[in-house]
């Protein structure tokens, strides 16, 4: 091979400018992937040698009472989370379409909380909880009665509450993007036709906004199967379990219990979940895409 | 038809003020929070347990602020959370737009399948990985070191997307021009293409910033003596310590502290921002 030719040709050049990137993600990403499946199949503490058996730990996983529990959890955190972080950003981006004044204001407000680390949101709002001094108890004039992080039945629906307060700026912004994309001529029509208000909204508005409503809607299912820190700084998962969510348990499991292949197994529970509502969203990204 | 002119007019204003009114609500909601952490980090220890709350400092406490940096070495947390950051984002930065402007500009084989790899790599979640990595680690000698805190973090096909799409927006025909003059690609790349790509670098690098500065698990994991820790990490320690005693006042200074330099990013960069969020696809 004429060695000038090689030097000269983009081929070479490629395997230059790319390289750095793939050995980065086949070590940290891809070569990680793998080794997760297989730990998934044995008997790990850390320590001595792995021990290969086989399905035990799923089979374990499956029959342990708790990982339903878990299961649960994370799966009504994620999905009544999911629902409130759409249903008040799309409000908000409706009312903020309208170029009105401030609007740029208003845009840096409710982004703050989504760039704010997570540890500066649980110190605020485990003291705003705070049932005998915190804020929000004497806001809402209840005295201690709600215990919110300390009682079962509240320290759930307190942690939902933090996460929507997060979500909103993010999904307002790409609701705000897929108003704007609506092009003028619909709207003019809505008018000649006195299509207006509620009307305009559920009838030409929303049916347009689909795509990006369902954009939104498994962006958020997903990001909330993955929290971690929200649970580790607030709760720990307590009291009696009653916050346990996936990734909290993986975390314990591995790194508390030193239960290597039980956390591989729980890591690849969240993977598949995780991975069938990616496909589904590659699915539809096309669509999102084209209302851009 | 000047009557119904008006009408429609009054009923623009009552919109409008609904609009309003909704987004100043949410807008306090957002901000309260803040303004309670900023109020809560300057009063005694008194005033943070009076009831009911009081809302104006008296006396104004600022030696919380002082306080906190005595209790824990925030000064190198805060400077590892900065060496971390800076580097991680420039390294992203680098690593990403090198490898989008080969798959934006160079034609060679296995392109279009070797690009499906790097975007698939954004469907694995982080924490799928986490055991793993930590082993891979533990195994290069690298916990408790900047490397460990740094390197997993400068790699993912989210950047290398981002900065294919924009590479692929801008005419080719400058680049042309300078291999012409005797460029090679590699100044090609840095001389012509990359100063056109900065509203693209600005974009990942502020999502980077934030997203590496906010980091929590991965240094929680990999780090275990507090001349390596990163804010968040010795932050959360501090508050899990203050379980009992409940300094308020200077766990708040502390947030304080910590917040700041992301919402400077944030505000700085914020056009940037939004642009980001609009591409999708970014996870957290």
């Amino acid at each position: 091979m004429d060695y000038k030719k090689f030097f000269a040709s983009n081929s070479w050049w490629a395997v230059l400018f790319i390289l750095p990137a793939f050995l980065g993600v086949f070590i940290f990403i891809i070569i990680p992937v793998f080794m997760s499946f297989g730990l998934g199949f044995v008997k790990w503490n850390l320590i001595s040698p792995p021990q290969f058996i086989g399905l035990k730990n799923y089979i374990e996983l499956f029959s342990d009472e708790i990982f339903y529990k878990v299961l649960w959890n994370t799966f009504y955190y994620a999905f009544i989370t999911a629902v409130f972080s759409i249903l008040i950003p799309l409000v908000l981006a409706y009312a903020l379409d309208r170029k009105l004044k401030g609007a740029a204001f208003f845009k840096a407000a409710y982004f703050l909380p989504y760039v704010t680390p997570m540890i500066v949101i649980a110190i605020v709002w485990t003291w705003m909880f705070d049932p005998n001094y915190g804020i929000l108890n004497w806001l809402l004039g209840i005295g201690d009665s709600v215990k919110w992080l300390y009682d079962e039945k509240f320290a759930m629906p307190a942690l939902i509450i933090v996460s929507i307060w997060k979500n909103i700026g993010y999904n307002m912004i790409i609701f705000l993007a897929g108003l704007q994309a609506i092009p003028e001529s619909v709207n003019e029509a809505c008018e000649l036709d006195g299509a207006t208000g509620f009307r305009r909204f559920f009838l030409v508005t929303l049916p347009l906004l689909t795509p990006t409503l369902f954009f939104v809607s498994i962006m958020t299912v997903i990001s909330s199967f993955q929290v971690f820190d929200l649970i580790f700084l607030m709760t720990e998962g307590g009291p009696q379990n009653s916050t346990m969510i996936m990734v909290y348990w993986l975390f314990k499991q591995a790194f508390e219990y030193f239960n290597i292949g039980k956390a591989s197994a729980i890591a690849y529970v969240l993977f598949v979940i995780i991975l069938l509502l990616t496909l589904i969203q590659w699915k539809t990204r096309k669509k999102w895409v084209l209302n851009e | 038809m000047e009557n119904k002119k008006k009408m429609g007019l009054k009923r623009i204003n009552i919109i409008k003020i609904i609009s309003y009114s909704l987004l100043m609500a949410g807008a306090f909601s957002m901000l309260t929070p803040f303004i309670w952490m900023l109020i809560t980090s300057m009063m005694t220890q008194k005033q943070i347990f009076s009831y009911p709350p009081e809302f104006i400092p008296d006396p104004l406490y600022i030696k919380n602020y002082p306080d906190v940096v005595k209790s824990i070495p925030v000064a190198t947390y805060f400077f590892n959370s900065t060496v971390v950051a800076v580097l991680t984002t420039l390294g992203q930065l680098i690593i990403s737009s090198m490898a989008g402007y080969a798959f934006a500009r160079f034609e060679f084989k296995y392109r279009e399948p070797l690009f499906l790899i790097f975007l698939a790599t954004t469907m694995v979640p982080p924490q799928v990985n986490i055991v793993p990595l930590f082993f891979i680690m533990r195994e290069l000698y690298w916990i408790d070191t900047y490397q460990a805190l740094i390197v997993p973090g400068l790699f993912g096909g989210f950047g290398i997307f981002l900065m294919r799409q924009w590479f692929k927006t801008l005419p080719v025909e400058l680049e042309d021009a300078a291999k012409i003059d005797g460029c090679n690609p590699l100044q090609t790349y840095f001389r012509v293409a990359l100063p056109l790509a900065l509203p693209a670098l600005a974009t990942l690098g502020i999502f980077t910033f934030i997203l590496t500065w906010n980091s929590f698990m991965w240094p929680l994991i990999v780090t275990n003596s507090d001349n390596m820790r990163t804010l968040p990490v010795g932050l959360a320690i501090l508050k899990g310590s203050f379980r009992e005693t409940t300094e308020w006042g200077q766990l708040m200074a502390c947030a304080v502290i910590s917040v700041i330099p992301v919402i400077g990013v944030f505000l700085m960069g914020q056009k940037y921002f939004i642009k980001g969020i609009m591409l999708g696809g970014i996870k957290e």
